[in-house]
């Protein structure tokens, strides 16, 4: 871990000499995680990919901005969820002024755009579990991204959004009582029933 | 200690973030309290769902297609700055010397010359109002000082 981290510490001093070799070491590194965190915030697979790369060129642009000794990920990964938060706010938006346009307030997103069947294997169980992960809080929405679908440590989650591990402890167990929550009343279903 | 007090060593059993001593710890209350071992077990069978639904992989090409699309766009984006600057400036500078022109020729009639004038202190405004507004958003966006 330690050699790794000399690793990047190295990368980064290139990159801030503009290095796009060394800028490659990052993406090779860290897109499967930008790929995915994104595809779980926004649930879409074309959106995330788009926005996991932009993130990367934001980055590649001010990676100056990084200050000494701080690691890549939890300065890169602040970049990735901005973009995915504002991209969420930009189709919540779109949504309602479409709804407004068909004059039916009534009519509830259904959540939050998320496309359940493009993200995972379909089958009636996971798609209850995406559409419940989908109307999570945003910061509830992270740490169960974080932790059960890129496997992440409480040390590194605590990292890439800049609390301490007992708050990270602390959202995911209000987060998977919220998951519980909306499982048990999905039509149908329950934690204890699926 | 409450059962409050257990939440975090819940979350830390069920993810195997514990210490041996914590570990203990939890088993040894959750062998004496119902409540407890109910709200774990439920949280074991919500961790095994979660686990289930895991994310597709893309396929190969994505992996493999995936550094150029960001060497492409960061070069494109280089680009278009470039682009950009030179129109702008190329622009403003054509439009000021035909204006310029316009302006001092005696041939053409005053009517087109106010109008020109018009036309760029219109110009100017629109420039000023839309750049008082992004000003007034950007002091106030909620994000701007997003720690980084």
């Amino acid at each position: 871990m330690a050699s790794l981290c000399q690793e990047e510490l190295l990368a980064m001093q290139r990159c801030r000499g503009g290095s796009r070799e060394a800028f490659e070491l990052f993406v090779n590194r860290y897109m499967k995680d930008a790929y995915f965190i994104a595809l779980g915030l926004v649930g879409n697979r074309e959106d995330a990919l788009d926005l996991s790369q932009e993130a990367f060129v934001r980055a590649y642009r001010n990676i100056n901005q990084v200050k000494p000794g701080r690691g890549f990920f939890p300065w890169f990964y602040q970049i990735l969820k901005n973009l995915c938060i504002s991209h969420l706010r930009k189709r919540k938006y779109r949504q309602a002024s479409s709804l407004d346009a068909e004059d039916c307030p009534e009519v509830e997103a259904p959540g939050d755009g998320f496309l359940p069947d493009v993200v995972v294997d379909r089958n009636e169980v996971k798609d209850k579990v995406w559409r419940a992960i989908g109307r999570l809080d945003d910061k509830h929405r992270e740490v169960i991204i974080l932790r059960h679908f890129r496997n992440m440590s409480y040390e590194r989650i605590a990292e890439a959004i800049f609390c301490n591990k007992g708050t990270v402890t602390s959202r995911l167990y209000y987060a998977r009582k919220r998951l519980q929550e909306l499982l048990s009343t999905e039509k149908g279903g329950s934690t204890s029933g699926v | 200690m409450a059962c409050d007090d257990y939440k975090d060593l819940l979350m830390g059993y069920l993810d195997d973030e514990l210490s041996n001593e914590q570990r203990r710890r939890l088993e040894e209350h959750v062998a004496r309290c119902a409540d407890c071992a109910s709200e774990l077990d439920d949280f074991k069978k919500l961790k095994a769902i979660t686990d289930e639904a895991a994310l597709l992989e893309p396929e190969d090409r994505v992996w493999r297609d995936y550094w150029s699309g960001i060497y492409n766009r960061i070069e494109r984006s280089i680009g278009w700055i470039v682009f950009s600057v030179a129109a702008i400036a190329l622009i403003i500078y054509g439009g000021f010397r035909a204006i310029e022109q316009l302006i001092k020729d005696p041939a053409v009639e005053m009517l087109l010359k106010v109008g020109l004038l018009a036309l760029m202190a219109g110009l100017a405004i629109l420039f000023v109002s839309v750049l008082r507004e992004r000003l007034y958003f950007w002091k106030r966006d909620r994000y701007k000082d997003v720690r980084r």
